[in-house]
Protein backbone atom coordinates (compact mmCIF):
# COMPACT_ATOMS: atom_id res chain seq x y z
CA UNK A 1 0.00 0.00 0.00
CA UNK A 2 2.77 2.59 0.76
CA UNK A 3 4.03 1.95 -3.18
CA UNK A 4 0.45 2.58 -4.04
CA UNK A 5 0.80 5.99 -2.37
CA UNK A 6 3.71 7.07 -3.11
CA UNK A 7 2.94 6.81 -6.43
CA UNK A 8 -0.23 8.42 -6.05
CA UNK A 9 1.26 11.85 -4.06
CA UNK A 10 3.44 11.42 -7.70
CA UNK A 11 0.29 11.90 -9.64
CA UNK A 12 -0.32 8.26 -10.31
CA UNK A 13 -4.01 8.49 -10.15
CA UNK A 14 -4.71 4.19 -10.77
CA UNK A 15 -2.39 3.67 -8.22
CA UNK A 16 -4.00 6.03 -6.05
CA UNK A 17 -7.55 4.88 -6.73
CA UNK A 18 -6.57 1.11 -6.14
CA UNK A 19 -4.80 2.54 -2.63
CA UNK A 20 -8.08 4.05 -1.97
CA UNK A 21 -9.50 1.45 -2.44
CA UNK A 22 -8.10 -0.79 -0.24
CA UNK A 23 -7.99 1.94 2.45
CA UNK A 24 -11.52 1.68 2.24
CA UNK A 25 -12.01 -1.74 2.71
CA UNK A 26 -9.66 -1.64 6.10
CA UNK A 27 -11.58 1.58 7.18
CA UNK A 28 -14.70 0.24 7.08
CA UNK A 29 -13.99 -3.04 9.11
CA UNK A 30 -12.30 -0.88 11.89
CA UNK A 31 -14.87 1.90 12.11
CA UNK A 32 -17.63 -0.84 12.29
CA UNK A 33 -15.99 -3.00 14.80
CA UNK A 34 -15.25 0.56 16.66
CA UNK A 35 -18.68 1.83 16.84
CA UNK A 36 -19.74 -1.97 17.79
CA UNK A 37 -17.33 -1.52 20.87
CA UNK A 38 -18.34 2.25 21.71
CA UNK A 39 -22.59 1.05 21.69
CA UNK A 40 -23.31 2.47 18.42
CA UNK A 41 -24.89 1.20 15.44
CA UNK A 42 -23.00 0.44 12.45
CA UNK A 43 -24.78 2.52 9.98
CA UNK A 44 -22.48 5.40 10.83
CA UNK A 45 -19.52 3.52 9.38
CA UNK A 46 -19.85 4.37 6.16
CA UNK A 47 -20.02 8.04 6.65
CA UNK A 48 -16.74 7.55 8.58
CA UNK A 49 -15.10 5.73 5.90
CA UNK A 50 -15.71 8.43 3.73
CA UNK A 51 -15.05 11.12 5.79
CA UNK A 52 -11.76 9.97 6.78
CA UNK A 53 -10.77 9.26 2.60
CA UNK A 54 -11.59 12.69 2.36
CA UNK A 55 -9.24 13.75 5.00
CA UNK A 56 -6.63 11.19 3.98
CA UNK A 57 -7.41 12.72 0.33
CA UNK A 58 -6.62 16.67 1.94
CA UNK A 59 -4.15 15.85 4.02
CA UNK A 60 -1.64 13.14 2.28
CA UNK A 61 1.01 16.12 1.74
CA UNK A 62 1.34 15.19 5.61
CA UNK A 63 2.40 11.80 4.92
CA UNK A 64 6.38 11.47 5.14
CA UNK A 65 7.32 8.74 2.40
CA UNK A 66 9.86 7.87 3.92
CA UNK A 67 7.49 6.13 7.48
CA UNK A 68 5.21 3.41 7.35
CA UNK A 69 1.80 4.27 5.90
CA UNK A 70 -0.32 2.61 8.30
CA UNK A 71 0.50 4.45 11.67
CA UNK A 72 -0.34 7.63 9.69
CA UNK A 73 -3.65 6.17 8.41
CA UNK A 74 -4.44 5.01 11.54
CA UNK A 75 -4.07 8.16 13.45
CA UNK A 76 -6.23 9.49 10.96
CA UNK A 77 -8.84 7.47 11.24
CA UNK A 78 -8.51 7.43 15.08
CA UNK A 79 -9.07 11.04 15.23
CA UNK A 80 -11.74 11.38 13.01
CA UNK A 81 -13.67 8.62 15.23
CA UNK A 82 -12.97 10.68 18.08
CA UNK A 83 -14.00 13.44 16.70
CA UNK A 84 -17.30 11.67 15.50
CA UNK A 85 -18.11 9.89 18.77
CA UNK A 86 -17.52 13.65 20.75
CA UNK A 87 -19.97 15.75 18.39
CA UNK A 88 -22.53 13.17 19.09
CA UNK A 89 -22.03 13.61 22.32
CA UNK A 90 -21.75 9.70 23.38
CA UNK A 91 -19.41 7.91 25.48
CA UNK A 92 -16.90 10.46 25.79
CA UNK A 93 -14.02 9.71 23.08
CA UNK A 94 -12.92 6.97 25.11
CA UNK A 95 -11.04 5.04 22.15
CA UNK A 96 -8.57 3.31 23.59
CA UNK A 97 -5.19 3.38 21.74
CA UNK A 98 -4.22 -0.14 20.00
CA UNK A 99 -1.23 -1.14 18.29
CA UNK A 100 -2.06 0.44 14.32
CA UNK A 101 -1.46 -2.91 12.89
CA UNK A 102 -5.35 -3.60 14.03
CA UNK A 103 -6.63 -1.44 11.33
CA UNK A 104 -4.92 -3.51 8.61
CA UNK A 105 -5.85 -6.67 10.04
CA UNK A 106 -9.31 -6.18 9.39
CA UNK A 107 -11.25 -7.41 6.24
CA UNK A 108 -13.00 -5.44 3.57
CA UNK A 109 -16.49 -5.22 3.54
CA UNK A 110 -18.53 -4.07 0.41
CA UNK A 111 -18.89 -0.30 0.09
CA UNK A 112 -22.50 0.93 1.32
CA UNK A 113 -24.43 4.43 1.09
CA UNK A 114 -23.80 7.19 3.49
CA UNK A 115 -25.90 9.38 4.35
CA UNK A 116 -24.18 12.09 2.42
CA UNK A 117 -25.52 13.26 -0.43
CA UNK A 118 -22.67 14.24 -3.45
CA UNK A 119 -25.40 16.48 -5.31
CA UNK A 120 -26.55 18.03 -2.66
CA UNK A 121 -22.86 19.07 -0.99
CA UNK A 122 -21.75 20.08 -4.35
CA UNK A 123 -24.45 22.18 -4.52
CA UNK A 124 -23.05 24.50 -1.18
CA UNK A 125 -20.02 24.93 -3.33
CA UNK A 126 -19.28 28.26 -5.16
CA UNK A 127 -19.99 28.26 -8.54
CA UNK A 128 -16.62 28.36 -10.49
CA UNK A 129 -15.54 25.88 -7.98
CA UNK A 130 -18.35 23.55 -8.51
CA UNK A 131 -17.90 23.76 -12.17
CA UNK A 132 -13.73 22.71 -11.65
CA UNK A 133 -14.97 19.78 -9.79
CA UNK A 134 -17.69 18.71 -12.07
CA UNK A 135 -16.41 18.66 -15.22
CA UNK A 136 -12.13 17.18 -13.95
CA UNK A 137 -13.01 15.02 -11.15
CA UNK A 138 -16.89 13.60 -11.98
CA UNK A 139 -17.02 14.16 -15.98
CA UNK A 140 -13.42 13.36 -16.13
CA UNK A 141 -12.04 15.98 -18.63
CA UNK A 142 -8.67 17.34 -19.08
CA UNK A 143 -7.55 20.38 -17.34
CA UNK A 144 -7.18 21.66 -20.40
CA UNK A 145 -10.52 21.35 -21.54
CA UNK A 146 -11.91 22.35 -18.45
CA UNK A 147 -10.35 25.52 -18.64
CA UNK A 148 -11.52 26.13 -22.36
CA UNK A 149 -15.17 25.31 -21.18
CA UNK A 150 -14.91 27.45 -18.37
CA UNK A 151 -13.32 29.89 -19.90
CA UNK A 152 -10.35 30.33 -17.25
CA UNK A 153 -6.27 29.72 -17.26
CA UNK A 154 -5.70 25.94 -16.35
CA UNK A 155 -4.05 27.17 -13.11
CA UNK A 156 -7.46 29.01 -12.36
CA UNK A 157 -9.01 25.22 -12.66
CA UNK A 158 -6.60 23.59 -10.72
CA UNK A 159 -6.74 25.80 -7.73
CA UNK A 160 -10.47 25.45 -8.29
CA UNK A 161 -10.71 21.87 -7.77
CA UNK A 162 -7.69 21.70 -4.72
CA UNK A 163 -10.21 24.45 -3.04
CA UNK A 164 -13.64 22.17 -4.25
CA UNK A 165 -12.39 19.17 -2.27
CA UNK A 166 -11.22 21.20 0.65
CA UNK A 167 -14.56 23.02 1.06
CA UNK A 168 -16.14 19.38 0.31
CA UNK A 169 -14.14 17.67 3.27
CA UNK A 170 -15.11 21.15 5.63
CA UNK A 171 -18.71 20.84 4.39
CA UNK A 172 -18.91 16.96 5.48
CA UNK A 173 -17.55 17.66 8.94
CA UNK A 174 -19.66 20.07 9.39
CA UNK A 175 -22.78 18.18 8.33
CA UNK A 176 -22.17 15.49 10.88
CA UNK A 177 -22.27 18.30 13.37
CA UNK A 178 -26.45 19.21 12.94
CA UNK B 1 -23.34 8.88 -1.80
CA UNK B 2 -21.49 5.13 -2.19
CA UNK B 3 -18.05 5.32 -1.70
CA UNK B 4 -17.17 4.12 -4.72
CA UNK B 5 -18.30 7.28 -6.12
CA UNK B 6 -16.16 9.09 -3.56
CA UNK B 7 -12.63 7.10 -4.43
CA UNK B 8 -13.50 8.11 -8.10
CA UNK B 9 -13.69 11.43 -7.35
CA UNK B 10 -11.17 12.01 -5.59
CA UNK B 11 -8.62 9.85 -7.60
CA UNK B 12 -9.57 11.14 -10.84
CA UNK B 13 -6.64 13.45 -12.62
CA UNK B 14 -4.87 14.03 -9.81
CA UNK B 15 -2.00 16.49 -9.60
CA UNK B 16 1.27 16.01 -7.62
CA UNK B 17 1.99 16.32 -4.12
CA UNK B 18 4.47 18.61 -3.00
CA UNK B 19 5.89 16.33 -0.47
CA UNK B 20 8.38 19.00 1.29
CA UNK B 21 5.44 21.54 2.49
CA UNK B 22 5.19 20.05 5.91
CA UNK B 23 9.00 20.64 6.47
CA UNK B 24 8.89 24.09 3.95
CA UNK B 25 5.85 25.34 5.84
CA UNK B 26 7.79 25.03 9.64
CA UNK B 27 10.50 26.11 8.50
CA UNK B 28 9.48 29.32 7.10
CA UNK B 29 7.05 29.85 10.06
CA UNK B 30 9.78 29.52 12.62
CA UNK B 31 12.17 31.76 10.73
CA UNK B 32 9.21 34.44 10.43
CA UNK B 33 8.39 33.87 14.02
CA UNK B 34 12.05 34.79 14.87
CA UNK B 35 12.44 37.48 13.32
CA UNK B 36 9.03 39.10 14.40
CA UNK B 37 10.38 38.42 18.04
CA UNK B 38 13.63 39.78 17.02
CA UNK B 39 11.83 42.83 15.83
CA UNK B 40 9.58 43.11 19.08
CA UNK B 41 12.23 43.13 21.30
CA UNK B 42 14.60 45.62 19.50
CA UNK B 43 11.53 48.09 18.89
CA UNK B 44 9.96 48.10 21.89
CA UNK B 45 12.66 46.68 24.71
CA UNK B 46 15.90 47.82 22.67
CA UNK B 47 19.11 46.21 22.84
CA UNK B 48 21.20 46.29 25.65
CA UNK B 49 23.98 49.61 25.64
CA UNK B 50 27.17 47.46 26.85
CA UNK B 51 27.28 44.65 24.51
CA UNK B 52 31.11 46.15 23.72
CA UNK B 53 32.19 44.86 27.12
CA UNK B 54 33.70 40.75 25.88
CA UNK B 55 32.21 39.43 29.15
CA UNK B 56 29.02 40.96 28.64
CA UNK B 57 28.92 39.67 25.05
CA UNK B 58 30.01 36.58 26.11
CA UNK B 59 27.15 35.83 28.71
CA UNK B 60 24.82 37.13 25.71
CA UNK B 61 25.79 34.04 23.22
CA UNK B 62 24.87 31.62 26.54
CA UNK B 63 22.14 32.80 26.72
CA UNK B 64 20.87 32.94 22.98
CA UNK B 65 22.64 29.68 23.04
CA UNK B 66 20.27 28.31 25.30
CA UNK B 67 17.08 29.76 23.55
CA UNK B 68 17.98 28.65 20.40
CA UNK B 69 18.97 25.00 21.13
CA UNK B 70 15.73 24.77 23.06
CA UNK B 71 13.98 25.77 20.12
CA UNK B 72 16.59 24.04 17.58
CA UNK B 73 15.81 20.59 19.81
CA UNK B 74 11.70 21.61 19.94
CA UNK B 75 11.74 22.06 15.98
CA UNK B 76 13.41 18.64 15.58
CA UNK B 77 10.72 16.87 17.46
CA UNK B 78 7.82 19.35 16.22
CA UNK B 79 8.14 17.61 12.51
CA UNK B 80 7.01 14.72 13.38
CA UNK B 81 4.63 15.49 15.81
CA UNK B 82 2.90 17.57 13.74
CA UNK B 83 1.38 15.19 11.22
CA UNK B 84 -0.75 12.06 11.46
CA UNK B 85 0.74 9.33 14.10
CA UNK B 86 4.20 10.94 14.26
CA UNK B 87 3.84 11.09 18.06
CA UNK B 88 4.54 7.42 18.18
CA UNK B 89 8.17 7.53 16.94
CA UNK B 90 10.04 9.92 19.09
CA UNK B 91 12.14 10.24 21.79
CA UNK B 92 10.03 13.76 23.46
CA UNK B 93 12.09 13.01 26.71
CA UNK B 94 14.82 15.08 24.89
CA UNK B 95 13.54 18.31 25.11
CA UNK B 96 14.10 18.70 28.40
CA UNK B 97 18.40 17.65 28.30
CA UNK B 98 18.79 21.88 27.48
CA UNK B 99 17.24 22.63 30.44
CA UNK B 100 19.18 19.94 32.41
CA UNK B 101 22.59 20.82 30.91
CA UNK B 102 21.65 24.80 32.12
CA UNK B 103 20.89 23.67 35.61
CA UNK B 104 23.87 21.11 35.90
CA UNK B 105 25.71 24.48 35.39
CA UNK B 106 23.86 26.67 37.51
CA UNK B 107 24.37 24.20 40.22
CA UNK B 108 28.27 24.36 39.90
CA UNK B 109 27.74 28.32 39.58
CA UNK B 110 26.34 28.36 43.15
CA UNK B 111 28.62 25.73 44.79
CA UNK B 112 31.32 27.99 43.73
CA UNK B 113 30.50 31.18 45.53
CA UNK B 114 29.34 31.62 49.07
CA UNK B 115 25.80 31.27 49.94
CA UNK B 116 25.04 34.76 50.55
CA UNK B 117 25.32 35.65 46.91
CA UNK B 118 22.92 33.13 45.99
CA UNK B 119 19.71 35.70 46.26
CA UNK B 120 21.41 38.26 44.20
CA UNK B 121 22.65 35.39 41.56
CA UNK B 122 19.08 33.75 41.18
CA UNK B 123 16.74 36.62 41.35
CA UNK B 124 18.87 39.37 40.39
CA UNK B 125 16.63 43.02 39.73
CA UNK B 126 14.88 42.16 36.32
CA UNK B 127 13.15 38.93 37.08
CA UNK B 128 9.92 40.89 36.57
CA UNK B 129 11.11 42.27 32.98
CA UNK B 130 12.20 38.70 31.90
CA UNK B 131 9.03 36.73 33.19
CA UNK B 132 6.54 38.68 31.31
CA UNK B 133 8.48 40.01 28.33
CA UNK B 134 9.55 35.93 27.38
CA UNK B 135 5.97 35.03 27.25
CA UNK B 136 4.52 38.19 25.38
CA UNK B 137 7.20 37.97 22.43
CA UNK B 138 6.39 34.42 22.35
CA UNK B 139 3.03 35.40 20.99
CA UNK B 140 3.21 36.35 17.37
CA UNK B 141 5.89 33.28 17.27
CA UNK B 142 3.63 30.66 18.76
CA UNK B 143 0.77 32.23 16.29
CA UNK B 144 2.82 31.92 13.14
CA UNK B 145 4.44 28.22 14.33
CA UNK B 146 0.33 27.31 15.31
CA UNK B 147 -0.69 28.27 11.73
CA UNK B 148 2.27 25.85 9.90
CA UNK B 149 1.49 23.09 12.51
CA UNK B 150 -1.91 23.00 11.89
CA UNK B 151 -1.66 22.59 8.17
CA UNK B 152 0.45 19.29 8.83
CA UNK B 153 -2.78 17.71 10.62
CA UNK B 154 -1.38 16.78 13.42
CA UNK B 155 -3.67 14.02 15.23
CA UNK B 156 -1.75 14.43 18.86
CA UNK B 157 -3.02 17.55 20.33
CA UNK B 158 -0.52 18.12 22.85
CA UNK B 159 1.61 18.96 19.81
CA UNK B 160 0.26 22.39 20.94
CA UNK B 161 2.79 21.86 23.77
CA UNK B 162 5.87 21.56 21.36
CA UNK B 163 4.56 24.83 19.78
CA UNK B 164 4.70 26.56 23.17
CA UNK B 165 7.79 25.21 23.75
CA UNK B 166 9.65 26.61 20.11
CA UNK B 167 8.19 29.81 20.41
CA UNK B 168 9.41 30.30 24.32
CA UNK B 169 12.77 29.05 23.38
CA UNK B 170 12.56 31.79 20.24
CA UNK B 171 12.05 34.12 22.26
CA UNK B 172 14.09 33.85 25.02
CA UNK B 173 16.54 34.42 22.30
CA UNK B 174 15.55 37.26 21.48
CA UNK B 175 15.41 38.49 24.58
CA UNK B 176 18.58 37.97 25.33
CA UNK B 177 19.65 41.22 23.37
CA UNK B 178 17.57 43.40 26.54
CA UNK B 179 17.92 41.22 29.57
CA UNK B 180 20.79 43.36 31.37
CA UNK B 181 21.49 40.53 33.88
CA UNK B 182 24.43 38.15 33.42
CA UNK B 183 24.33 35.47 36.03
CA UNK B 184 24.08 31.36 34.79
CA UNK B 185 21.67 30.94 37.89
CA UNK B 186 19.01 33.83 37.04
CA UNK B 187 19.06 32.22 33.49
CA UNK B 188 18.44 28.44 35.05
CA UNK B 189 15.28 29.96 36.92
CA UNK B 190 13.93 32.59 35.01
CA UNK B 191 14.62 31.71 31.15
CA UNK B 192 13.39 28.09 31.91
CA UNK B 193 10.84 28.60 33.72
CA UNK B 194 9.26 31.48 31.72
CA UNK B 195 9.97 28.62 28.75
CA UNK B 196 8.10 26.35 30.65
CA UNK B 197 5.11 28.85 30.96
CA UNK B 198 5.01 29.00 27.05
CA UNK B 199 5.08 25.30 26.89
CA UNK B 200 2.19 24.86 29.50
CA UNK B 201 0.43 27.75 27.31
CA UNK B 202 0.64 26.26 24.21
CA UNK B 203 -0.53 22.83 25.64
CA UNK B 204 -3.95 24.22 27.19
CA UNK B 205 -4.73 26.44 23.64
CA UNK B 206 -3.21 23.60 21.64
CA UNK B 207 -6.13 21.23 21.26
CA UNK B 208 -8.42 24.65 20.53
CA UNK B 209 -5.95 25.84 17.73
CA UNK B 210 -5.08 22.84 16.84
CA UNK B 211 -8.11 20.96 15.75
CA UNK B 212 -8.48 20.09 11.97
Amino acid sequence: MRALMIAGLKGDAAAYRALLSELSGHLRAYYRSKLVRAGRGTEEAEDLVQESLMAVHTRRHTYDPTQLLTPWVYAIARYKLIDHLRQSRSALANVPIEDASEIMAADGEPATESSLDLNKLLARLPDKVRLAIQYVKIERLSVVEAAARCGISESAIKINVHRGIKKLSAVISQEKMK
Amino acid sequence: MNTEELIDLLSTNIEPVDAQKVVRNLGVAITAGLVLALLTCIVTLGIRPDLDNPGVFGFLLVKIGFGSVVAFVGWHFLLKHARPGGENQSRIFLTAAPFAALMVLAGVNLISVPASHWGHLIMGEDWLGCLLSIPIIAVVPFAVITWAVRMAAPTNLHTGALAGLVAGGISAAAYALHCPNDSVPFIALWYSGTIVLCTLLGAAFGPRLLHW
